[in-house]
């Protein structure tokens, strides 16, 4: 492959390695990028595609290989030297300024001036002018970013690296994990149009459909070691799958056989009452039902009050109407810290700000939770910990050296799935998963699936969320829709995915 | 997943924080063993022990004590800059508990006899500690309030007390100093029990502060909450609670080192006790390695060391005859020093060294 003439490449990366302390995270990776392609770069949680990314952009230096851009060996040396480069990129954890406006956070760097100094409503008008034209999303740009959604900080985060200028190449890490359709449409028909001008793209991501729909390339990576690149129209679904996996398609037969329908299902006592339960501003009065043994899913577009309502649930906020009945008992007090102790228990959506404690070990991290809800002073064995730890390792398949790894050195998915053994330690009787599978691989996908199926067999309650409608019906026993901070509509039994649809949009 | 040989010998010792605080400090006593002889020459009088050595350690104590609380506080992601104030105040509790005949402006002559009489104390001396320690945990519970309930930067919260603190330790003196003439009192700061007292005491607050911190959750708590505070509090960690605990323990931390400090110098001088003591603790919990105004992982034994460090610079720096200004701008190269071996560049380059030669054994 060396020897292939490499002059019609945007980029060519040879014989990669790169190592970090316990996890030899890519093994001899080689990667083309074509001139006007789109290259899906595909692996399993922890497969190294977003150490891959930084060797490329300079945020880590590879330990041995070499990288030509435009048949010309380059040592990047800094994500910016990548940027004067021509690669623009879009990092899977989102990296701009929480504290700045979102207007700021597009154009920093490139502001408009006037008299020396930064024209403010120029500024402005150009972040809305640019979000509009590129996601078709219109909201308040003087707001922080920081207290807007996962999905909008991704949208801000992509509009920013699709304004930089003359970049030959664009790099998104997982862009659409937390888009939902609509948005992600408007992403692709911003890609398409790039990829016509002759721009670079590579694309990650754990949907499988949005891989078929958009890319012209497929480059599989397994533990780190090259599976292959393979041309999307030669490479069938059920091989891809396999490519990445490693194993047989079993797992995504089972994916597709475990629905809620399917599985045996119970319904309990009351564990969950919500009566017009509401906080001004955020979410109008609402009410809701949960029995043990039951998974209620909650739809709605982004910004439709899903995350509210959890919060509202959870006791992250104090509801200024309504009343919450928990396992019988009226709640008088909201806070998490009650709300654990109650046996209810929230994963957050914003894994970042709101779920890892980054320079925490694996293991502290997953006994956190538990602990707080033990109190200061029954404090839980370091052998305790190390064994509930090993647990949820195994159980969740999470890929790290051992408990002992910090945190923040975990694949994106991985991590993900230590917050979600975070709360499933505590041995809560209801669980609310705010977008619970974001970032996590296919296979590892359909386990958790499978997973608070038999929670809920297990007696458990569960309050399903999730931007991906699919993932929704076929986890759910009833649906709540919500759609403009509103409680719609509930449906259960067999529903048509375009009633809900219609009813996620208000349109019924 | 692929792994590789974990190997974690050379890096766990580079990583461990009591690394580069104990190198620091490993450098200066052999500066010290090349420059100033029988620098390490103990003697033993009357069964006890006196030296340059030990001398660093006691001159160290109240920084060292200052230094324990000030890392849980600086693990919160916060700092105190009023414990030198608040010693100050202590002295000024203690010195008036002891002698309060002292403020009268006038004493029928039994009494008058009192004031300089070296038995003579208005409480009785356990009275006196619990007392000045109740009041300087009250200021730390104050510092805790205003950062944790009241939301201000924990710089400009501190500030308050910093500023007001000497006043109100001369309010509390009528703007007296007070000077101390109860014998049993300066054993706090002079005594000798083979090692110097104050050494005891740092011992005692150390361990206490472990037990603490590390055989309950505070500890875990303390560092979660300084990394994330909404991760942590999401996971139902009292963040606020663990906050106060925090500006508590270091407003008690402050106390004990104003007994110590007013009984080394037998007076409740409310400027001069702890004065900028506050910059040396902060100092020292900083080569400890804990990230001032991140917070996060802490060391105890790390920043305890760091106050030894700052002590054996001062004290070898004045053994080899340096002036007492020129010593300033010396921490200060020290300061830069240990920023520097902080910084990612330095970390990353060391992680390097031993990257390659586990890799290549
Ligand atoms: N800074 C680091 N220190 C130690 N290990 C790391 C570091 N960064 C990544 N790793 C390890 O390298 C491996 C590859 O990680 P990477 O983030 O590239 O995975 P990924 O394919 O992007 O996964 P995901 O789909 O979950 O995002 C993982 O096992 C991860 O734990
Ligand atoms: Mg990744």
């Amino acid at each position: 492959m060396a020897d292939k003439d490499t002059s019609d490449l945007l980029i060519s990366m040879r014989g990669i390695n790169k190592a970090f302390p316990g996890v030899q995270a890519l093994e001899n990776v080689d990667f083309d990028l074509r001139y006007g392609e789109i290259h899906a770069l595909m692996g399993g949680n922890g497969a190294g595609k977003s150490t891959l990314i930084k060797v490329l952009t300079g945020v880590e230096r590879p330990d041995s290989g070499k990288i030509l851009l435009l048949g010309k060996e380059v040592s990047v040396k800094s994500p910016q030297h990548a940027q004067s480069l021509g690669i623009s990129t879009v990092y899977q954890e989102i990296n701009l300024c929480p504290n700045l406006t979102v207007a700021e956070n597009i154009l920093i760097g490139r502001e408009p001036m006037k008299w020396g100094s930064i024209h403010w409503k120029k500024l402005n008008t150009q972040a809305k002018e640019i979000l509009l034209r590129i996601l078709g999303i219109d909201i308040d740009v003087t707001r922080t970013l920081g207290s807007y959604s996962v999905a909008i900080q991704q949208m801000v985060a992509i509009a920013r690296s699709l304004e930089i200028e003359f970049a030959k190449i664009l790099i998104l890490d997982e862009p659409t994990s937390s888009l939902s359709t609509h948005e992600t449409e408007q992403l692709f028909g911003v890609m398409r149009k790039l990829k016509s001008e002759g721009v670079g793209i590579i694309f990650i991501t754990h949907f499988i459909d949005q891989v078929y729909k958009i890319s012209d390339r497929i480059t599989v990576i397994r533990n780190g070691t090259l599976v292959g690149t393979f041309d999307t129209s030669t490479l069938s679904r059920m091989e891809l799958i396999t490519k990445m996996i490693g194993r047989s398609i079993t797992v995504l037969d089972e994916m597709l056989k475990t629905k809620a329908e399917t599985v045996k299902h119970i319904r309990g006592e009351n564990v969950l009452q919500a009566r017009e339960l509401g906080q001004t501003g955020e979410i109008e009065p609402f009410d809701l039902d949960l029995h043990a043994g039951e998974v209620v899913g909650l739809a709605g577009l982004m910004g439709s009050g899903r995350t509210e309502a959890a919060s509202l649930l959870f006791g992250l906020e104090t509801p200024d109407s309504g009343s919450l009945t928990i396992a019988g008992k009226r709640v008088e007090k909201f806070s998490p810290n009650a709300s654990i102790k109650r046996g209810l228990v929230l994963s957050p959506e914003d894994r970042k700000a709101a779920g890892i404690v980054d320079d925490l070990s694996v293991r502290e991290n997953i006994i956190l939770a538990m602990q707080a809800g033990q109190g200061w002073f029954k404090y839980i064995s370091r052998q305790k910990q190390e064994e509930i730890a090993d647990k949820y390792i195994h159980l969740l398949d999470i890929a790290t050296p051992s408990a002992d790894q910090i945190v923040k050195n975990l694949s994106g998915g991985n991590q993900q799935k230590v917050i979600l053994a975070r709360w499933l330690a505590t041995n809560p009787q209801v669980l609310i998963l705010d977008e619970p599978t974001r970032g996590i691989d296919v296979g590892t996908k359909a386990e958790i699936q499978k997973l608070v199926l038999s929670l809920a067999e297990d007696g458990k309650a569960c309050i399903f969320i999730s931007s991906e409608l699919e993932e929704v019906m076929r986890c759910s026993h009833r649906i709540a829709v919500l759609c403009d901070r509103k409680k719609v509509a509930e449906y259960s039994g067999e529903v048509d995915q375009n009633v809900i649809m219609h009813s996620m949009a208000g349109e019924l | 997943m692929k792994q590789t040989k974990f190997s974690p010998s050379l890096r766990k010792i580079t990583e461990s924080k009591l690394f580069f605080p104990t190198l620091t400090l490993a450098l200066i006593l052999l500066f010290d063993l090349i420059t100033v002889p029988n620098f390490f020459s103990i003697q033993i009088r009357n069964g006890n022990l006196y030296g340059s050595l030990i001398d660093i350690f006691r001159n160290a104590s109240a920084v060292m004590l200052l230094s324990i609380g000030m890392t849980l506080v600086i693990a919160t992601g916060g700092v105190d800059l009023s414990v030198g104030a608040v010693m100050a105040i202590a002295a000024s509790v203690a010195a008036l508990l002891m002698n309060p005949y002292v403020l009268a402006t006038e004493l029928p002559p039994h009494l008058m006899k009192l004031i300089n009489d070296p038995q003579f104390t208005y409480q009785p001396l356990w009275i006196v500690i619990i007392v000045t320690l109740i009041v300087a945990t009250i200021c730390g519970l104050w510092n805790g309030l205003l950062v944790a309930y009241v939301r201000i930067q924990p710089m400009v919260a501190t500030l308050i007390l910093m500023i007001a603190g000497r006043g109100i330790a001369q309010l509390i003196t009528n703007g007296v100093r007070i000077q101390i003439f109860y014998e049993p009192y300066a054993f706090i700061g002079q005594g000798w029990k083979i090692l110097p007292f104050s050494l005891y005491l740092v011992a005692f607050v150390f361990v206490i502060a472990w037990i603490i911190t590390r055989r309950t959750a505070i500890g875990l708590f303390i560092e979660s909450v300084g990394i994330n505070f909404r991760s942590s509090y999401f996971s139902g960690i009292d963040e606020k609670k663990i906050k106060l605990l925090a500006y508590s323990f270091c407003g008690l931390c402050a106390g004990i080192a104003g007994l110590v400090a007013s009984s080394n110098i037998k007076t409740s001088d409310a400027y001069n006790i702890g004065m900028t003591l506050e910059l040396d603790a902060i100092l020292a919990v900083v080569i400890g390695g804990t990230v001032m105004g991140i917070g996060g992982r802490f060391s105890l034994l790390a920043s305890l060391i760091g106050a030894v460090v700052i002590q054996a610079i001062t004290t070898s720096m004045y053994a080899i005859g340096v002036q007492a200004f020129a010593l300033q701008a010396i921490k200060g190269l020290v300061v830069i020093f240990v920023i520097l071996l902080y910084s990612e560049q330095v970390r990353g380059f060391i992680r390097k060294l031993t990257v390659q030669k586990e890799a290549k054994p």
